[in-house]
């Protein structure tokens, strides 16, 4: 499929969704009410892009952006980055780890840096922080006196 | 006698040679007979928590090989170990555990910091919420060894520094305040 054959068959499902070509990879934008439907879309028949190799956040100040690289183990010269604007006072997004088995330790991993609340994760809990600890590490907005210097 | 003398970091058996007709009999105290012992057969923990593990590595295999001044074997229990070789970062996460191994250590035990991280957070982490700013904040540290990640010769002069320390035959303590003098 050429880039305009999947924004044909996107913009067909989610008419919301827009687009951004000038990376390397087509980027999709969607809100993240439609994110878990698209990404059920994308990951069956006929794209089958069955390969989350990247979930991540992102901390714009305003508002956090997740990101998803997806591509198909079929297919690896598909690659499609699929990202959601989710505010930053209280984050939510539904899980993909049903979709992608992967995605569960890797939205640990956003649960805990960004304080992002996967909805019907299976196991959502801390990966790699103490227990004890306050607060987002990752985010733009954090704060350690105690073991920080300011820049 | 005297060659061996001067060689640095290689010093003789401790204690004088009595002649006596048909031989000599070796004079020496317990203690220094001790510490000479002791500083020949130092088992390092197989403990790192970063990239100088790399260099440590190295200097345990073929080409370096601590074996040749008495640091025999890599042992992975702590109960078994004499030194501990901090080689790498200590995060907040990791620091209770490296106590614990330490704790575990039977007496007498010490430790090498190896590395800018173990001495002091290191060059690129140190900045963060997560990094323990020097692995003496958790244990004490009989030697230092700068460097990112240091040579195996480095840790090798490091590991004889230890010994040549551990031959003086004096306590952390009495250490310090000789040297405040």
């Amino acid at each position: 499929m050429t880039n305009e054959e999947i924004k044909t068959y996107i913009t067909a499902h989610t008419p919301e969704a827009t687009f951004d070509e000038t990376g390397e990879w087509l980027t999709i934008l969607v809100e993240s009410n439609h994110l878990k439907p698209l990404a059920a879309v994308l990951r069956g028949q006929p794209m089958q892009l069955d390969f989350l190799f990247c979930l991540t956040c992102v901390d714009y100040k305003t508002h956090l952006t997740m990101v998803y690289h997806l591509t198909a183990s079929s297919n690896r010269n598909i690659n499609i980055v699929l990202k959601a604007n989710v505010n930053n006072a209280d984050p939510i997004i539904e899980t993909v780890s049903d979709l992608w088995r992967t995605a569960e330790f890797l939205e640990r991993e956003v649960f805990e840096m960004f304080g992002v609340d996967f909805l019907h994760h299976p196991d959502l809990r801390r990966l790699i922080l103490e227990e004890d600890f306050n607060g987002f590490p990752l985010r733009k907005d954090f704060e350690d006196p105690i073991n920080m210097i300011k820049l | 006698m005297e060659l061996n003398e001067n060689i640095a970091g290689n010093p003789p058996f401790p204690g004088i040679i009595h002649e006596t007709p048909g031989g000599g009999i070796v004079v020496s105290t317990f203690d220094n007979v001790i510490n000479w012992a002791r500083s020949n057969s130092l088992w390092p923990l197989s403990f790192a928590t970063s990239c100088c593990g790399i260099e440590m590595m190295s200097t345990a295999s073929a080409k370096y090989d601590f074996s040749r001044f008495g640091f025999e074997v890599a042992r992975a229990s702590p109960r078994q170990a004499d030194v501990i070789i901090i080689a790498g970062t200590i995060v907040n996460k990791m620091a209770p555990v490296l106590k614990r191994l330490y704790d575990q250590m039977a007496d007498p035990k010490y430790v090498i910091a190896m590395g800018a991280c173990a001495i002091s957070g290191g060059p690129f982490f140190y900045n963060t919420y997560s990094v323990v700013k020097g692995a003496d904040h958790i244990i004490p540290v009989d030697v230092y060894i700068p460097g990112c990640p240091p040579r195996p010769e480095a840790l090798l002069h490091s590991l004889i520094a230890l010994q040549e320390k551990i031959k003086m035959g004096m306590t952390r303590d009495q250490i310090r305040s000789e040297f405040k003098q």
